[in-house]
């Protein structure tokens, strides 16, 4: 019993949280990695442009809950995704048009790309403050949790109670959801395969009569849809401020780098292990322990937490340091010799 | 190299956390194509004829340059290092800035296309090096060869697999682990799938083993006998030369000599100068 | 192919222009008053003050990716760390903190180093990952078991009042250099890191280490207080009140017709300025002394061609690392600057768009690789930076003028100061794309 009681703790504080965290980095490093391999640079403007989608989405959700539209249990801010992607997608093509899409006819050196998505960065910032300003804001009106503490306390008898909220579900769903789109679109459409090839080799492709721009167009607005999903999910999660979003860009990069750059299957491993990592390194353990190991006493005031939350991000550096020592290549083979 | 690359030096360039140099292109897509025009009566099947020009606003690397192919034939540029062969080939597949004469196919004028449309025109080109996609499966490899075709490719890429049994065996492979022969053979096999009406390869044997050359130089025969016109530029001038219908023997950007490969190997000139005795 | 007229030529006299330029800036909002200018030279010395330090934080980044191509996102973090240098060194020592837990402090920091250097060791002699892991883990725990209680008992003491360890009371300008040091020794230890992978990860390792430095400022509190923030940190100059009342002073300023409270102000912002004027001139003169040494003459070839120099036996990654190091300690000099000019650390104002990526605008804008277009670019900008706040509400008056009064104009209105982050986006593009090698190019 003791044991079940240590892993319904367990999953209701480490395993779920972390899974919806993860899959949240998962789906920004996929956009990351995207941009790093097709248009070749990392783009700093990630996180402001989540910001970005995300506000878009909360004013369209406030003016749906103001007509009174509702799709109740799930949150109405699902239904103002498509707009808002489409939304943002126009305004990332925008950036490109009166950006990047110069610095790509000159065959500037990447390293070009990355200090105007800087000032990219500034401007979505700017943006994202006169949209919405700098304040919290929530805008999860779906149904709460899908299993309560109460209920499960009641089902299964054990002292410790699970609760699965509805938000974590979703993101985990969608996000899959996403992934798996994502993955047939890369490996099994024409056009998918023209972006491999054109991230593989940007010539060859182009001779192949592959059109670069179409491929850049793609690569945008699919990011541009990561990136709305990813900050919604976020948001619907924890909360929406615009600066966390910026934060959010240390976690996102090394998830990205830990998976190897330029490989999606790789940001998808990276979002895990950094969001699993982080959580369980910041955790305190002292409930899980007391059950699992009840004769072992850590003494008044020990949580048994090996960092305070507040050095989440340290993990993110640590893991990424680490694999870069031992595992030069990220975890799968990204682009990086 | 662009003046933007001259804005901040070589600074960033190492930094693998923000740059992805991997892939990277060099030719400028932009470029839009001109209007075709009429080929001249008695050409051969591809020819490149008085070309000077050089890269970008460059020193001529050409100077009054003629390649020729004809139909079913396998026409090789061998000369020393630095003599301009790759060059020339480049010109006649448009990535120069040609300031003289014109590249004609198949009784078109196609000096004002750029590369990418003088695919479509019919020229299937294997570059030295970068030729193949390396995250990509074999099979992946040839259809994206065959991208421009609107039309069923399998047809194709079974006698691609045909001619390459070897790299056939392993079609579900990345690319880019296959050996170099191997790589080769997806490389012409990838040109191959646009059912090119020409066949134009910058030196396909650069760096692999005897063995191997000799393979290759096996399939490109069979290739040529098998109607479709060859253009080749070779290190290998010997082993070019025996398998050559013709020959042009290129001096600092110019024709020296031209002839049959038989022929240019009699010619003593040639020998003492070029093969080595 | 010249897409524009900047790559073709440079001037010599684009420095003498900018600086003009400057200079009328500053004298026009020091003495016209309307809507753009506020007309009190407190105000303009004040940003002539702030904008000297962010000059010599963009002459630490300009020797980074000027002279070495480093790209360091991390400049938050190398600013805070010498900001703490002030609180460590100058401050008095806190009653009873040291009694409290000072020496196992002191014990667990070194025990904690010994790990790290002991697990270095493991590595090097046996390869083992596991091994090392395990030296790590033990040290964690070892670490955390000497650690805790100290900071438990520091933190006790007198939470109200202090709560951390407090300084050595020692002269305010040598925690300047020991800012220096403190960001020095950081940069070591990332760049040693980072650049000796077999790829540069230096821009991600410095995001993070960015990161960290501000974390542990804002949450150990025996450290810095956190949130709490550390106020009256000595100054090397006078203060304001002191002044006021000193008769000869009160004269002084009757001799320039101004009163004696806005004299008092201007006086203890001057003496700042040349304080400053002196730091970053000395810093600006070693630089471009060791631009023209032999030392620079390696570093510009590393930079412009490394394999041909690492074919020549050059050392490449111990180089970048030195310039890594000594950029890095410049900015930590001027973190220390910096809090020493507000009297006051306090961790949570470290905002990496403000002190990182406006740093980087500076520096793009002055002209990467020129010394003189980082410290010229960093007070254009810094200037720009405080103004917009003031002009952009002002723009945005003028164009709502005409609108009709309602929720929409008021959120206009309300929100119109963050205009200023997309003015610095807008300016940096704009650079980038018509004038990438800044206002005064590198020769």
């Amino acid at each position: 019993m003791d044991i079940l009681n240590g892993l319904v703790v367990f999953l209701n504080f480490v395993f779920i949280p972390a899974a919806a965290y993860g899959a949240q980095l998962a789906l920004g490093a996929l956009g990351v990695t995207l941009i790093y391999g097709i248009l070749r640079f990392s783009n700093f403007a990630h996180g402001d442009t989540m910001a970005f989608g995300t506000a878009i989405v909360i004013l369209l959700t406030w003016g749906l809950q103001a007509l009174g539209v509702s799709i109740f249990p799930l949150p109405t801010a699902l239904l103002a995704l498509p707009l808002a992607i489409a939304l943002t997608a126009l305004l990332v093509l925008g950036t490109d048009r009166a950006v990047y899409r110069f610095y790509r006819k000159q065959k500037a050196a990447p390293i070009i790309f990355v200090m105007a998505s800087v000032g990219v960065m500034f401007v979505m910032n700017g943006l994202t403050r006169l949209l919405i300003g700098v304040n919290e804001q929530r805008f999860d009106d779906g149904a709460r949790f899908l299993i309560d503490v109460r209920t499960f306390r009641e089902m299964t008898g054990l002292a410790e109670g699970l609760a699965l909220r509805s938000t974590q579900a979703l993101t985990v769903v969608l996000a899959f959801a996403v992934m798996v789109a994502l993955f047939w679109f890369l490996n099994r459409t024409r056009s998918g395969k023209a972006m491999r090839a054109y991230s593989d080799n940007e010539d060859l492709a182009l001779l192949s009569g592959i059109d670069p721009e179409r491929v850049v167009r793609l690569t945008w607005i699919i990011a541009a849809g990561l990136m709305v999903i990813a900050g919604t999910l976020y948001g619907l999660d924890k909360s929406f401020r615009p600066f966390n979003y910026f934060q959010i860009l240390l976690p996102i990069f090394a998830a990205a780098i830990v998976g190897g750059l330029g490989n999606p299957l790789g940001a998808i491993a990276g979002g895990f292990l950094v969001a699993f990592s982080e959580v369980a390194v910041t955790y305190p353990w002292v409930r899980v322990v007391g059950y699992i190991a009840p004769w072992y006493d850590p003494g008044q005031g020990n949580l048994m937490q090996l960092l305070g939350t507040e050095y989440k991000f340290a993990v993110s550096f640590v893991i990424l340091i680490v694999v870069l020592l031992f595992k030069p290549t990220g975890l799968f083979r990204g682009k990086s010799v | 190299m662009s003046d933007q690359d001259a804005v901040f030096g070589n600074r960033g360039n190492r930094d693998l956390s923000v740059v992805n140099p991997r892939g990277r292109g060099m030719i400028d897509g932009t470029r839009r194509s001109g209007p075709v025009g009429e080929g001249r009566p008695g050409d051969p099947f591809l020819i490149g004829e008085n070309m000077t020009g050089g890269y970008g606003k460059g020193a001529d690397i050409l100077h009054n340059c003629t390649i020729a192919v004809e139909q079913g034939q396998i026409a090789v540029i061998v000369g020393p290092n630095g003599a301009g062969k790759s060059t020339a080939m480049k010109a006649v597949f448009g990535m120069l800035n040609l300031r003289q004469g014109s590249v004609r196919l198949g009784g078109r004028d196609i000096t004002a296309l750029n590369p990418q449309d003088r695919v479509k025109a019919g020229m299937g080109f294997v570059p030295q090096v970068n030729n193949i996609f390396p995250s990509m499966s074999v099979e992946e490899n040839l259809e994206m060869g065959a991208y421009i075709r609107k039309d069923d490719i399998r047809a194709t890429m079974e006698q691609v697999y045909e001619l390459f049994p070897a790299v056939a065996a392993k079609r579900k492979q990345a690319a880019g682990e296959l050996s170099g022969g191997q790589r080769q053979q997806v490389a012409v096999g990838r040109a191959l799938m646009t059912q090119p009406s020409v066949l134009m390869l910058d030196e396909p044997t650069a760096g692999v083993s005897p063995i191997v050359m000799d393979e290759l130089f096996d399939r490109i025969i069979a290739i040529a006998r098998g109607g479709l016109p060859v253009l080749m530029v070779e290190q290998n001038a010997r082993q070019a030369m025996m398998i050559a219908d013709k020959a042009y023997v290129l001096v600092q950007g110019a024709n020296a000599h031209t002839g049959t490969g038989k022929e240019l190997m009699q010619n003593d000139e040639v020998r003492r100068t070029f093969l080595g005795g | 192919m010249a897409t524009n007229r900047q790559a073709a030529a440079s001037s010599p006299w684009r420095a003498p222009i900018v600086l003009a330029i400057l200079a009328v800036l500053f004298v026009l909002e020091g003495t016209v008053r309307n809507g753009m200018f506020s007309g009190s030279w407190n105000t303009a010395l004040a940003i002539l003050n702030m904008g000297l330090i962010s000059a010599i934080v963009a002459l630490g980044v300009n020797m980074q990716w000027g002279y070495a191509g480093l790209f360091n996102v991390g400049v938050v973090g190398f600013l805070a760390v010498g900001g703490l240098a002030p609180v460590l060194v100058s401050l008095p020592p806190v009653e009873g903190a040291w009694d409290a837990g000072g020496p196992r402090l002191i014990l667990s920091l070194l025990v904690g180093l010994g790990v790290l250097a002991a697990a270095k060791i493991v590595y090097t002699r046996w390869r083992k990952g596991w091994l090392v892991a395990l030296v790590l883990i033990a040290g964690f725990f070892l670490f955390r078991h000497l650690f805790d209680p100290a900071v438990v008992a520091i933190e006790a003491n007198n939470p109200a009042r202090h709560g951390n360890i407090g300084g050595l009371g020692m002269p305010i300008l040598t925690s300047w250099l020991v800012g220096g040091l403190f960001a020095a020794a950081a940069a070591w230890a990332i760049g040693k890191v980072a650049l000796g992978l077999r790829s540069d990860y230096l821009a991600i390792a410095t995001l993070g280490i960015g990161e960290i430095i501000v974390a542990v400022l804002r949450n150990e509190e025996w450290l810095a207080r956190g949130v709490m923030n550390v106020t009256s940190i000595p100054r090397p100059v006078a203060y304001e009140i002191d002044l006021q009342r000193n008769p000869d002073f009160a004269e002084f300023a009757a001799g320039w017709g101004l009163p004696v409270a806005e004299a008092s102000g201007i006086w203890v912002k001057l003496s700042y300025m040349s304080l400053f004027l002196v730091v970053l001139l000395a810093i600006m003169l070693l630089a471009e002394l060791a631009l023209k040494s032999p030392w620079g003459r390696m570093m510009r070839a590393i930079r412009d061609n490394e394999t041909a120099a690492e074919a020549m036996g050059k050392n490449v990654t111990g180089r970048h690392l030195q310039v890594f190091i000594l950029g890095s300690a410049v900015i930590g000099i001027a973190g220390a600057m910096m809090v020493t000019l507000d009297g006051l650390l306090a961790p949570t104002s470290y905002n990496p768009l403000r002190y990182t990526f406006l740093i980087w605008v500076m520096v793009i804008v002055g002209g990467s690789g020129n010394n003189w277009g980082a410290v010229l670019g960093a007070v254009l900008i810094w200037f720009l930076w405080i103004k917009a706040e003031v002009w952009g509400p002002a723009l945005i008056g003028l164009l709502t003028g005409p609108m009709a009064d309602g929720p929409l104009k008021a959120h206009l209105l309300e929100s119109a100061p963050h205009m200023r982050f997309i003015a610095m986006g807008a300016v940096l593009l704009l650079v980038l794309r018509f004038a990438p090698r800044g206002l005064v190019p590198e020769r």
